[in-house]
């Protein structure tokens, strides 16, 4: 079966937008020359007015993007990095996201924005390494987060043919990954993913994380059976799909990438006691309250969700209860 | 439209002039929730740059755009029906009066968020232009605005891109408070110049200067596709927002007021017309927003199970907040 990697998937899927569908153009800064490498060979392909190259202006590019959604165009931006998004947050929340409903349902905004290398870069410290996808959650902006090579090309093509605005956040972490794939297709948004199921314990593991999660439940496997869901929309969120793993396992442990406070892992714990009676007090694994990545790799690490913390609230609950 | 047709002006700056009165007074008696930021004083503006527009060109407005939607086309009674929060209004209740937008009559929306309109019609124009269509955008903003970053970041793309957008600067001295000479360095016109958009200045209280100013810088960007920047001066008669009917901010002195107000786009549109022309003309649009403001209020105010309706275009329903 032919090999394909996380980001030959992006790449695929913004080129058969672009061939399906006219109104598909891309927006980003260096992308002529494909400097993340998502837009290779995509210039020579659908030429300049397709794959149009930003002057450093991202406010004003998000919003033209905005504006060309509003007449029926499918823009998709791509960011250089994870951060540029707390400068267009304004841009995306405040307007992209709420022309639909304050023009009581004249018009749409089909914008997907794309970032090829979310989350730690290691060595590109504080201001290159955020993970602020709970952010766009928190807004009920569509956000969706790939962990696989097959995700990544059907969420961003789904993205793009969504009506709504949706952020697709291709973590760093992940970027390199490949795995066989023979024909990739569409992926709902909304749907997630059991990657392994297991008996006693729920791990909802987000993005690149999702492999760390596999690898724990690996070791585990003697002792604690893990079953492995992967969320992949992070809003809107499968509920009835975690639901149902948890309704069965009773045990639930999320791990995410964001900072704690107000990270998706809080919400689905909220969301998970709302409804079920755990079998132990669910744990979750994240990023510190307010964190920055510090630059030494061994901080960098220090300060993200690893595999050990993870084995840890296994640990803790399954023997809870 | 009807081109410098001074019966349009007049007709049209008359309307804008008594809508704008009459929605004073629909706030005063509490139909409007939340006030206005009435438009009086620039409504030589608004009528001048539409009276050049074809029905097919996009405009981009203000938090100060009833003038803005009305001039495009928009029905005078949706559009008070909408400030009333009525579910016949042009946003069925969902905009009020700083989002008002009518897409039929291209009016991709006034904006509450200040130099935020300029970026978004640059890519409407150029969108629309793309697929073969002729058209030109505007995108009117305030002083206020041309110290937006995002701002001067729309003029670069749309100079660059050779997006042709008529960037309208309504100069009326103050962004709320602040005057002009002391949030503007270098100048207004400049700012637009340094980006290499031919800059042009009119006399706003003149809706046929206005309108004759637009049209020979559309025709222009019609022929070579670029933006360009107008800058209006003009004066607020009346309060920034209404709220200052209630709270009394002092940046303006009585003599400034009355000088300012001494040059009326109403008085000068309709002084080129026979008095009988203009008499009729003015019953004509009080008969207009007797039915509009009768309209409005007698429209249905929307379900609250509804409040969420059009929250997703894609048909996503959003959780509800529990309980
Ligand atoms: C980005 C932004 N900053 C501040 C405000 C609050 N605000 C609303 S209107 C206004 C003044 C705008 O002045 P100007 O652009 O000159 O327009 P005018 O009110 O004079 O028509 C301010 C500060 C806002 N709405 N948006
Ligand atoms: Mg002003």
């Amino acid at each position: 079966m032919p090999r394909l990697s996380y980001r030959k998937a992006l790449n695929r899927a913004l080129a058969d937008e672009l061939a399906r569908d006219e109104e598909v153009f891309l927006l980003g800064e260096d992308i002529r020359v494909a400097a993340s490498a998502v837009t290779a060979g995509l210039l020579k392909r659908f030429g300049p007015e397709r794959v149009r190259d930003t002057p450093l202006s991202e406010q004003a590019f998000t919003s033209f993007a905005t504006g060309a959604a509003l007449v029926g165009a499918r823009p998709v931006v791509e960011f250089q990095i994870p951060a540029l998004l707390f400068l267009v947050f304004e841009q995306i929340v405040n307007h992209a996201h709420k022309f639909p409903l304050m023009t009581g349902g004249q018009c749409a905004v089909p914008v997907t924005y794309l970032v090829p290398g979310s989350g730690s870069r290691t060595g590109w410290a504080g201001q290159h390494s955020d993970h602020p996808y709970s952010l766009f959650a928190h807004a009920g902006v569509t956000t969706v987060v790939p962990a696989t090579p097959a995700d990544a090309y059907g969420l961003l093509v789904s993205a793009i043919r969504c009506d709504d605005p949706v952020v697709v956040f291709a973590p760093a972490a992940a970027m390199e990954l490949r795995a066989e794939v023979s024909d990739p297709v569409p992926v709902p948004l909304g749907r997630g993913r059991v990657h392994r199921t297991g008996d006693d314990v729920t791990v909802v593991a987000v993005g690149h994380l999702v492999h760390d999660a596999l690898a724990v439940a690996d070791e585990l496997a003697g002792e604690v059976s893990v079953e492995v869901f992967d969320p992949r929309t992070l809003y809107p969120f499968d509920w009835d799909g975690l639901l149902g793993s948890v309704a069965r396992t009773g045990r639930l442990v999320v791990v995410d990438d964001s900072n704690r406070s107000c990270g998706i892992a809080g919400e689905v714990i909220a969301t998970v006691v709302e409804q079920v009676r755990l079998q132990a007090p669910p744990r979750r694994v994240t990023r510190p309250d307010g964190a920055v990545l510090p630059f030494a790799p061994v901080l960098d690490r220090a300060v993200q969700p690893g595999r050990e913390l993870l084995r840890h609230a296994i640990a803790h609950v399954s023997k809870d209860g | 439209m009807s081109g410098a047709d001074p019966i349009w002006l007049y007709r049209t700056v008359r309307l804008i002039r008594r809508f704008e009165e009459r929605a004073i007074e629909l706030v005063r008696s509490g139909d409007i929730v939340g006030g206005i930021h009435p438009y009086l004083g620039q409504e030589g503006i608004a009528a001048g740059v539409c009276a050049a527009l074809r029905p097919d060109d996009v405009v981009a407005g203000t938090h100060r755009g009833h003038g803005h939607v009305l001039a495009k086309g928009a029905d005078p009674g949706q559009m008070m029906a909408e400030l009333c929060g009525r579910v016949t209004g042009l946003n069925r209740g969902r905009g009020g009066s700083m989002h008002a937008a009518d897409f039929a009559a291209g009016v991709l929306g006034a904006n509450a968020i200040v130099g935020a309109g300029g970026a978004i019609v640059t890519g409407a124009v150029w969108a629309r232009r793309r697929r073969g269509e002729d058209l030109v955008g505007v995108s009117f903003l305030g002083d206020g605005a041309v110290n937006e970053g995002m701002l001067l970041e729309a003029f670069n793309l749309a100079a660059l891109w050779r997006v042709p957008v008529l960037f309208v600067c309504e100069n009326n001295g103050y962004a709320t408070t602040m005057p002009v000479a002391d949030a503007v360095a270098g100048s207004i016109s400049a700012r637009a110049e340094a980006f290499g958009i031919r800059a042009s200045t009119v006399d706003g209280q003149d809706p046929a200067a206005v309108h004759a100013t637009t049209a020979a810088a559309l025709a222009r960007m019609r022929a070579d596709g670029g933006p360009e920047f107008l800058e209006a001066r003009t004066f607020r008669f009346d309060a920034h927002h209404t709220f200052e009917h209630a709270v009394r901010l002092d940046y303006r002195s009585p003599e400034e007021v009355a000088r300012g107000r001494s040059r009326d786009p109403v008085r000068i549109a309709g002084s080129r017309l026979p008095a009988a022309e203009r008499a009729a003309i003015d019953a004509d649009v009080e008969a207009v927003l007797e039915a509009a403001v009768a309209q409005a209020l007698a429209a249905a105010e929307p379900d609250p199970a509804t409040a969420l309706e059009y929250l997703y275009a894609s048909g996503l329903t959003a959780r509800t907040g529990g309980g």
